[in-house]
């Protein structure tokens, strides 16, 4: 009798280990950020895993790759089959582990790095981080990432565990974080954020001096790194520095890159000094006053590193690859509903 | 390591672990082990503290036990032999010379508490607990009530203990140690039992203490701003506030120590309950005011000086009040020293010595109040008794106050200004939402304190985890679930949180 008591017991205490498992595990997706709406930068990184992850080109970078290039406009003009992993202020390091989660998956032929990063040698805000980080799955590289991004007063377990970072949203929860607990709904194109509206470029602020213009040692080893990895894994490796107005690109951090990619044998554009071949007219081409690209601008600058991706590092069209014919078809008819929606929503009907 | 961080659960979870793996002789040392690793998160410095009283206090405690032990021999020896008078002035100058033993190490260790509390240096995390819980060792051990201990790293477990060391309980050995060397047995009960404990710490400190600080700092942030009603506010938050974050820092602490199989004394039975403030200082940090009662006001009440004192005052003010005066004196120095002990500042000294006044004042009144009881046909029924736990609650708040500034004039100044600034609308015309707290902060302050009570309510006919172990176990696991949920929900901490420390930390 006693023995039996103790075994219910003892399958009583499973079964609500269990369940209170389980509710913890649903109140904690109901509680983490659904990035669908507003503030979406933080749903870039995971819609990857979606995809069938056999891309020609992956950018690597932060806004200035997820905004500055159309992959739908790559595949359009020259039957590249590309991805853009970005996310928001994605530092130098996120990018690397990025990488090395990518080439986890595949080895496409080009990986394109945007070196805007470089600036920065340790982590600056905590959500970026979040939207860089917590996007990926499980694997050495998203540990590595944690551990290289965490600023004081982050814990690695809150990452492990988000209710921990986000227990406090239960009071500003709404009808999305029902409705998105298990799908979200995409909100790239292969990774490239669009915007549609216009807003000209005017009053760029003035740079403000620094008193030092090197990058931190961290962001070159960082570097170096992407650099090695590439190099041991036979992916070519081409930087850029995107053409955005603002913040500031500096002629000595230029110098840098510059110095950086003779010394290592790489290809580096700065698109800011080839605006005019590439038709960037400021006053039409960005949404946000010279930060950002809009489509407009996106795929002018895509139209340009196209004809670079596919003259100088021989990356091949895929056109009349069945599969891949369905699945941007699928891409470019919800891109073009992205572009008559906005059109709509911002008045440029 | 703050006992409400990830690091503290995580230490925990593998201590309990490795603690009942170990063999039972081996425990102990596992667990001051553990206890130094714990102290040295805090910083290797701080090792050298207490590593520094514990070899004081175990050196003396030797010393003064093989002097006991020789006494006891040599008066063995020769109690036929030696005429009384020569055994008697042996007996003394042996006793003597453990006072001396004593009065050095003591001296000694208020010195290193002293250097330790210095404003402007970084104070050692629970130095003034675990100094008075050696010293007690000490008096115990020259007092004969207990046998100096003589292997050296049992008596630094019961020094470093470390659930302790963040902000006591002050245990006394002879309550403390039969437990904590014993190497008890695995027990599930005492695992849930401890889980539990735990658990409603988190839930008293995360959800109700920390999220009551935003207005407490609020308000005492800005003088000019907030004056008069918002001080009456403000004592009264902040009197929950440091009850919700003691007790539960402490709940934390005997949770842990029962899941080793370790009983710790209580240090707190429902104080804001008491009907007097003699009741409160008997509910209230109660191991603290035992160790002054037990060890300082002992001493200085038996002291010659006082005694002649009170012959004095007995011949020159009659019996009874000539009997009452040395007491008030012993306990001036008691409640100074216990204000002291806070933080070597005016305001703690003023917030003792104020203690001591409405002690000795009531003691005082006793028969005035007596008499007017005596007229009150309901004194004994529930209705005055509530009107005594409100009185003596808010007598409490008053001196709480001398808490929350960081002088004896502004504290004053603010109270005064309860009379003077005459803007008790305040507590009606939504001023009160100014000082940061949102609606939902409100709700679940309200919501957290209203089960607080409630259980305080219930702790009156035995303890409430007993008798939640006792229910059926999907309602056990149920209302586990829900105090684990309202933490993680309700609780204030992680990014974005400049989690508060412990109140009691700093003392």
């Amino acid at each position: 009798m006693e023995k039996k008591k103790k075994i219910k017991n003892r399958v009583i205490f499973i079964i609500s280990v269990i369940l209170i498992t389980a509710f913890l595990l649903l109140l904690q997706r109901l509680l983490v950020p659904k990035y669908v709406d507003g503030i979406v930068e933080g749903a870039f990184i995971e819609e990857y895993y979606r995809e069938d992850k056999d891309f020609n080109v992956v950018f690597l970078g932060d806004c200035e790759v997820y905004e500055n290039f159309s992959t739908v406009k790559l595949w359009d003009d020259y039957g590249i089959n590309s991805y853009i992993r970005g996310s928001a202020e994605q530092y130098i390091w996120q990018s690397y582990y990025l990488l090395e989660d990518t080439l986890y998956y595949e080895k496409p032929d080009v990986v394109v790095f945007n070196i805007q990063s470089l600036q920065f040698s340790e982590s600056q805000n905590e959500a970026y981080n979040r939207m860089s980080i917590e996007g990926m799955r499980w694997s050495p590289a998203k540990v590595g990432s944690i551990l290289a991004s965490m600023k004081e007063g982050e814990h690695f377990i809150e990452y492990v565990f988000p209710i921990l970072r986000y227990h406090t949203r239960w009071s500003e929860l709404t009808g999305d974080d029902f409705k998105y607990m298990f799908r979200k709904k995409p909100v790239t194109f292969n990774g490239y954020y669009m915007r549609v509206d216009v807003k000209p470029a005017e009053n760029i602020p003035n740079p403000r001096p620094l008193g030092d213009y090197s990058f931190g040692d961290n962001a070159w080893k960082y570097l170096d790194k992407i650099v090695e990895k590439c190099d041991r894994e036979g992916v070519e490796l081409l930087l850029i520095k995107a053409p955005s107005l603002y913040p500031y690109w500096y002629p000595e951090w230029d110098e840098q890159v510059v110095k950086y990619a003779e010394e290592h044998g790489l290809r580096y554009i700065n698109f800011l000094d080839h605006t005019d071949e590439i038709g960037i007219d400021y006053s039409k081409d960005t949404y946000d006053a010279g930060l950002h690209m809009n489509l407009s601008g996106a795929e002018k600058c895509s139209a340009y590193i196209g004809r670079i991706l596919r003259d100088e590092f021989g990356v091949e069209s895929r056109r009349g690859e069945e599969k891949l014919e369905k699945a941007w078809d699928a891409e470019r008819a919800a891109y073009n509903a992205e572009i008559e929606r906005q059109t709509e929503v911002y008045g440029l009907k | 390591m703050l006992l409400t961080s990830y690091e503290f659960i995580g230490f925990l979870a593998l201590v309990i672990i490795i603690n009942y793996l170990c063999p039972k002789k081996a425990r102990k040392y596992f667990l001051l082990a553990a206890s130094v690793l714990f102290y040295a998160t805090a910083g290797l410095w701080g090792l050298l503290y207490i590593g520094a009283i514990t070899v004081l206090v175990y050196i003396s405690s030797r010393l003064i036990g093989k002097n006991q032990e020789a006494y006891a021999v040599w008066a063995k020896e020769n109690k036929a032999v030696l005429p009384k008078e020569q055994r008697k002035a042996y007996r003394e100058k042996q006793a003597g010379k453990r006072l001396l033993f004593l009065t050095v190490a003591v001296i000694l260790c208020l010195g290193v508490m002293v250097i330790g509390r210095i404003p402007g240096l970084i104070a050692p995390m629970g130095l003034s607990f675990y100094t008075l819980q050696a010293l007690g060792y000490l008096i115990d051990v020259n007092r004969e009530n207990i046998k100096p201990e003589r292997n050296f790293f049992k008596l630094s477990l019961f020094i470093g203990f470390f659930p302790q060391l963040v902000q006591g309980p002050i245990s006394r050995y002879e309550e403390l140690a039969p437990s904590l060397f014993e190497g008890r047995d695995f027990d599930i009960k005492n695992i849930s039992l401890g889980v539990w404990r735990i658990m409603w710490g988190f839930f008293k400190k995360l959800v109700i203490a920390d999220r009551l600080f935003s207005g407490v700092q609020t308000i005492t942030s800005d003088t000019s701003k907030y004056r008069g009603a918002y001080i009456l506010v403000l004592m009264i938050l902040f009197s929950l506030e440091l009850y919700a974050d003691f007790s539960g820092g402490i709940d934390i602490v005997i949770g842990t120590a029962k899941a080793l199989g370790i009983d710790v004394q209580e240090n707190f039975i429902r104080p804001y309950f008491s009907k007097s403030l003699k009741e409160y200082w008997r509910r209230w940090h109660i191991t603290m005011c035992n160790w002054f009662r037990n060890y300082l006001f002992y001493s200085v009440s038996t002291a010659k000086w006082l005694q002649k004192f009170s012959k004095f005052c007995r011949k020159r003010m009659g019996e009874a009040f000539g009997k009452r005066l040395p007491l008030y004196v012993a306990t001036f120095i008691v409640w100074g020293a216990t204000g002291l002990w806070h933080g070597f500042t005016w305001n703690y000294f003023v917030w003792g010595l104020s203690n001591w006044f409405i002690l000795m004042l009531s003691e005082e009144l006793e028969p005035v109040y007596e008499k007017i009881r005596g007229h009150i046909p309901f004194a004994d029924k529930l209705p005055y008794r509530l009107f005594q736990m409100g009185r003596t609650f808010l007598l409490v708040c008053c001196m709480n106050l001398f808490d929350c500034y960081s002088s004896v004039g502004d504290t004053l100044g603010m109270f005064g200004s309860i009379f003077t600034e005459g803007n008790f609308g305040i507590l009606f015309d939504g001023s009160l939402a100014g000082i940061g707290y949102s609606l939902s902060d409100a709700v679940i302050i309200a919501a957290g304190l209203l089960i607080m009570l409630c259980v305080s309510l219930l702790q009156r006919k035995g303890s409430v985890r007993e008798r939640i172990l006792r229910l059926a176990p999907p309602a056990r696991y149920a209302l586990f679930t829900c105090l684990l949920v309202a933490v993680l929900l309700f609780g204030i901490y992680g990014v974005g949180y400049d989690s508060t420390q412990f109140i009691y930390n700093r003392f």
